[in-house]
């Protein structure tokens, strides 16, 4: 029984010798194992995808699931390679990553705080997951991210929208490739002036938590900067279900546009009975009644169905793009799965393969090294045109994608269509944008 | 004006569907003395029921487009549902129609899978602790949510109305107002009328016939019923089943409004046990009114105006009534004495 | 004050054993890692205090996930202000979870059977309701609450930098693991989890006195006959309520734990799920019984990070041994019951236990042991599972 003594390697030990205060001292204990939480020893490295596959967004992690499995091939040599053909980064040779073989360990978020970080706790603790990625909400995203922050391991956030993820909550472990509600709303905004001119009222319903209100925010303020007026903002609970008591209220409120500030099921929701109770047929202060749906998902329209036809939103990519790496990533994906891929897998996919690059170009899987690499990384044909990690937030900046519901869809894949693919400079914001303001990256920490 | 009123409709319009899903839980519950945890699946079954339906009368032949290829190669497939090859406009009119006809497919599925639940599992739960009966259905709920979510996926799925009645309806000029002051979107206010019809018939069934008045009997006591010769166990057999039915169709006919999933019905349970409870239990009648009194009050807890003055008010409206009417009225609006009470 | 029979000593000192050895016992079953060891010590205190209400007077809460948030957020917001000792954080999460199961349980308390149950339960969702919400400001919604950098933490803030300061124990940091070679296996011995471990000895330690108490008694004479009991002129409101919040404070403890391993307080914590898990953990185990609520928590936890975990790939590689032919076949159909579909095992393993094993697991076993040795009519009487 050979004892060892790892000084917490699951995290960031800062304990001084004084008692009960936690303070910046070294520990006098034996020399730890590892360089770094979970260093890979063997001849693979492991992966952790932390996905919803229980709950209301079961389809979206199970889209991201795939789309993992197949950057993994991808990353490993099989398959067609994907978008490391595209990608304008050669690091990576489709001989792993670091030439150790990527592997993989999956897990349930369920869509709650809780039980994502218990389920990244066990790869981290238990399967030795060098990163943790996925995830479909924002709460979820930022409650991880915390953790790996602590735990010293890499968080590549799957789909998540708040401002919050890389702004007052941003963690310097954490990288976030998806975009988000300020750049929604930066990217609607030209096109709604364009569709539905400058004097509008708006009637805001928002999901009554943190995602919706910083979307909310985010619009108002765009939209507002158009010259619309913003006529109410009424919260609604999460998973109402039935909206029409939020919904009758906009009938005589004098507003000419509604804007749903929800997700997933919600939006789902909301957005098929807006349409039945006639908002859209409606005629006020002389215009056509207008509804938009500021972040949009192909799964999401597929659950509307014939609601959303012809109504504007924005989003992170779409399958339908022609780029040189949307094509390929939606033909290796096609190939093997049999459909398009939604933007949750894109976005999923896009993560795993920064990741390993990251890795692969700091020689290390240093989560200090690989924050380096993608620190102000810069690349491009991955779906999204020139993108740069800005080193300052962890945040991606690309393009953004506004999209319309689709009048004729020839499938039910095909619920949407592209109508402006907005450049980078467009919903670009300063670092210290009050939106964002409030967060501190820190450190990076290796663990151990 | 019209505001109040829009809130009054949309509250009896929520109240439809809360009185609905209460009274088949009421039937079983507050009557059998089962805590029946699967009565939301129930609801979700319904709901699947259409959706299955719809699939069936929207299959498509599918053929393979000889030049037009998908961006990952294999030829696009052209779609074509069978019912339109075969039918032509009747075939049409049946996909249109499918979400009130799918009730001739929900009604003898649901009665079956209600007399099957009583039959194979819930009859040997009668003289069981409640604990026990809440652990089986709640068992029995999440394998039935996660049968449907393994066949039907977890997205929302979308159920459209008929298309005559997807507009609105001027509900003001019906009841003499001005015309478009009040309208309303036809489908829900066919739901009222549906919820109306469903109530009234279960209401009639128990008061007028004969088989009613055994179950009412059987009810308040079940034993001198059984000593007088009459087999009141395939009674509640099929008083099970048409709790289910009352579900099942409530489901599927809420289809257009809510789009279904697999986890609709959970959301739905917690809900459907605190109406039954205000309502009182074993008191068919106290369901349907704290249906509608909790839609009423939700729909206006929810206005503007409201929430205003008390934030977030909406979100717990249903639970502070419940309290408020569960401390002053010990059995709830009309709950009989001794019933679940200990 | 009742002492302890050579049985019941006996039993604790098990009890206790298991516990401690629990990451040796529980490692080959892939549940030896710190955060389902610390999960199952914390759920399974949080169960056997649900059972003190629930298994001797029958009062059947739907809303103790309630006290559990509020421990949490307690925990994390002393945190925040006082220290990162876990020790005021733990006292705060057992007094303020104590206090709302007082408040919540005086008005409850006033209604007995169905309509308790749904008074608690309309408790808790308001909670949660609220929590999620409109209280974000004191709760931090959808995200939960955690700490931050810049708190103030007034009796050990001073002086820290770079990162976020840890949880512990006068200097001892919860996550801090031992690891150890065993067998082949790597054992994890975590700070986090002993002090879990020490708190869940001492909940069942205090559970088992007040089972074998004359309180204890009472509290069972409620649940048989309330009537009688006002009859004879006994007030059985005050030992209801003393129980309610003798429970209360037991989830208030068990979410300070939560938060003193993991210092993040989330919404969904009071969620109406969170309170039926309780429910249901007992059930399983078997109400009324010392050891049943543990059992029933572990079970549940388990399934929930195992099976959870396990995807395709993994099963596929399991059944490597199979041929083509008859392994993809049986790792489609094995595929439904775990990953995305563990929800479906953990709703058959409900049904097959209640209806095989009526009483819960430790009726189980008791059943199993009576088969082995027949005749023998001294099984304890005591520990019937709940009617």
């Amino acid at each position: 029984m050979s004892d060892k003594l790892i000084v917490s390697r699951r995290g960031l030990l800062k304990t001084g010798a004084a008692a009960g205060v936690g303070l910046a001292a070294p520990m006098v204990f034996s020399r730890p194992a590892w360089a770094y939480t979970n260093e890979p020893k063997g001849k693979s490295v492991i992966f952790g995808f932390n996905v919803p596959q229980t709950g209301a967004y079961a389809d979206e992690g199970a889209d991201e699931l795939r789309a993992y499995q197949l950057a993994v091939e991808h990353l490993n040599g099989e398959g067609d390679g994907g978008m490391l053909n595209t990608f304008s980064s050669k690091a990576l040779k489709g001989n792993g990553v670091l030439g150790k073989k990527v592997e993989y360990v999956t897990g349930d978020t369920q869509t709650k705080s809780d039980a994502a970080r218990a389920s990244a706790k066990r790869m981290i603790e238990k399967d030795g997951a060098i990163m943790i990625t996925g995830g479909s909400s924002s709460g979820v995203a930022i409650a991880v991210q915390g953790l790996c922050q602590e735990a010293g391991v890499i968080f590549m956030a799957g789909l998540t929208h708040s401002n919050d993820t890389t702004g007052k909550d941003k963690k310097a472990n954490g990288f976030r490739h998806f975009f988000n509600a300020y750049m929604s709303g930066a990217a609607l905004a030209p096109v709604l002036k364009a569709n539905y001119g400058s004097d509008r009222k708006a009637y805001h319903l928002t999901a009554d938590y943190t995602w919706g209100w910083t979307q909310e925010e985010s619009i108002a303020a765009a939209t507002e900067a158009l010259g619309w007026e913003t006529v109410a903002k009424v919260r609604t609970p999460l998973g109402a279900g039935d909206f029409s008591q939020y919904l009758t209220p906009v009938l005589n409120s004098g507003a000419d546009v509604l804007i749903l500030n929800h997700y997933g099921r919600d939006m789902v929701n909301s957005l098929t009975q807006a349409v039945q109770f006639g908002l859209r047929d409606k005629i006020v202060n002389g215009k056509k009644f207008e509804i938009v749906v500021p972040l949009y998902s192909r799964l999401m329209a597929q659950g509307a169905g014939d609601a959303v036809k012809g109504i504007f939103g924005s989003t992170n990519w779409h399958w339908s793009l022609q780029d040189e790496g949307s094509k390929a990533f939606v033909k290796s994906f096609g190939q093997k799965y049999g459909f398009p891929p939604s933007q949750a897998a894109h976005t999923c996919y896009v993560q795993a393969l920064l990741y390993a690059d990251a890795c692969e170009r700091a020689g290390t899987f240093n989560p200090c090294g690989v924050v380096e690499a993608l620190e102000g990384f810069e690349f491009d044909g991955m779906g999204n045109g020139p993108t740069l990690y800005r080193a300052d937030d962890h945040q991606c900046f690309k393009s953004v994608l506004v999209v319309k519901g689709k009048e004729n869809p020839t499938s039910e894949f095909d619920r949407l269509e592209v109508v402006d693919q907005v450049p980078a400079e467009q919903v670009t914001y300063p670092p210290d944008h009050p939106m964002f303001a409030g967060g501190d990256l820190g450190k990076c920490n290796p663990g151990a | 004006m019209d505001a109040f009123l829009l809130q009054v409709l949309n509250g009896l319009d929520k109240g439809s569907a809360y009185a609905l899903i209460a009274l088949g839980l009421t039937l079983i519950f507050g009557t059998l003395g089962v805590v029946n945890f699967a009565h939301g699946a129930l609801f979700m079954l319904g709901a699947f029921c259409a959706v299955a339906f719809d699939k069936v009368v929207t299959a498509e032949r599918v053929l393979l487009d000889p030049i037009k290829k998908t961006p990952w190669g294999t030829p696009l497939e052209v779609r074509v549902p069978y019912a339109k090859v075969w039918f032509g406009d009747a075939g049409e009119w049946l996909i249109d129609y499918s979400v009130p006809i799918s009730l001739a497919l929900a009604v003898p599925v649901m009665m079956l899978i209600g007399v099957a639940m009583e039959r194979g599992l819930i009859r040997h739960f009668y003289k069981r602790p409640h604990a026990d009966q809440i652990l089986v259905t709640f068992g029995l709920a999440i394998v039935l949510q996660e049968l449907v979510k393994a066949g039907f996926g977890a997205n929302p799925i979308p159920m459209p109305a008929p298309s005559s009645y997807q507009g609105m309806a001027d509900f003001g000029a019906l009841i003499g107002m001005e015309p478009n002051t009040v309208v309303y979107p036809t489908w829900r206010l066919v739901y009222f009328l549906f919820a109306a019809a469903i109530i009234g018939a279960v209401f009639a069934f128990l008061q007028f016939t004969t088989f009613g008045m055994v179950v009412r009997a059987g009810m308040a006591d079940r034993e001198t019923v059984g000593l007088l010769g009459i087999d009141i166990d395939r009674r509640f057999t099929f008083m099970f089943g048409l709790a289910a039915v009352v579900a099942g169709a409530a489901g599927a006919m809420y289809s257009p409004i809510l789009s279904p999933d697999y986890h609709m019905g959970m959301d739905f349970l917690v809900l459907s046990f605190v109406v039954v409870v205000v309502g009182g239990m074993g008191s068919l009648g106290g369901a349907v009114a704290a249906g509608f009194l909790l839609g009423i009050l939700q729909s206006f807890a929810s206005m503007n105006e409201v929430k205003q003055i008390l934030p977030g008010i909406d979100q717990i409206i249903i639970y502070l009534v419940a309290v408020a009417i569960l401390l002053t009225r010990p059995r709830g609006l009309m709950g009989r004495k001794g019933v679940m009470e200990s | 004050m009742t002492n302890l029979n050579a049985a019941d000593r006996l039993l604790l000192l098990l009890f206790a054993v298991a516990v401690l050895a629990g990451p040796v016992i529980l490692a080959p079953f892939g549940a030896g890692y710190p955060d389902l060891l610390q999960k199952f010590a914390i759920y399974g205190l949080f169960a056997i205090g649900f059972n003190i209400l629930f298994g001797l007077t029958g009062y059947l809460s739907f809303g103790h996930a309630a006290f559990l948030g509020v421990g949490s957020y307690a925990a994390v917001w002393a945190f925040k202000l006082l220290s990162m000792n876990v020790l005021p954080a733990i006292v705060f999460a057992v007094l303020l979870g104590g206090l709302f199961a007082l408040l919540i349980g005086y008005v409850s308390l006033r209604r007995s059977g169905i309509y308790f149950s749904i008074l608690t339960l309309a408790f808790a969702q308001m909670s949660y309701n609220m929590a999620y919400s409109v209280l974000t400001p004191l709760t931090n919604g959808e995200t939960g609450l955690q700490i931050a950098l810049d708190d103030p933490r007034i009796l050990d803030g001073a002086g820290q930098s770079g990162g976020l300061p840890l949880t512990n124990l006068f200097g001892l940091p919860m996550n801090q693991t031992w690891e150890s070679e065993l067998l082949g296996m790597t054992v994890q011995f975590n700070v986090g989890f002993y002090l879990c471990a020490a708190v869940l000895i001492l909940g069942f330690y205090a559970a088992l006195r007040i089972f074998r108490s004359p309180f204890g008694l009472m509290l069972r004479a409620l649940k048989s006959n309330q009537n009688r009991l006002n009859y004879t002129g006994v007030n059985t409101r005050p030992y209801a309520l003393a129980a309610f919040v003798i429970s209360g404070m037991y989830a208030g403890l068990a979410g300070g734990l939560l938060a003193a391993t993991d210092p993040l307080a989330g919404a969904e914590r009071m969620q109406w799920t969170a309170s039926g898990e309780v429910v249901l953990m007992t059930i399983l185990g078997g109400a009324g019984t010392l050891l049943g609520p543990v059992l029933g928590a572990g079970m549940i936890k388990y399934f929930e990070a195992i099976l959870s975990a396990i995807n395709k790939a993994e099963l596929s590689d399991l059944l490597s041994f199979l041929p083509d032919a008859l392994r993809e076949p049986l790792v489609s159909v094995l595929a439904l019951f775990v990953g995305e579909g563990w929800h479906l095992t953990l709703g058959v393993i409900f049904m097959a236990i209640v209806i095989f094993l009526p009483g819960g697991l430790v009726e189980g076993a008791r059943r199993a042991m009576r088969l082995f040795s027949r005749g023998a009519s001294d099984a304890p009487s005591e520990e019937r599972p709940a009617k």
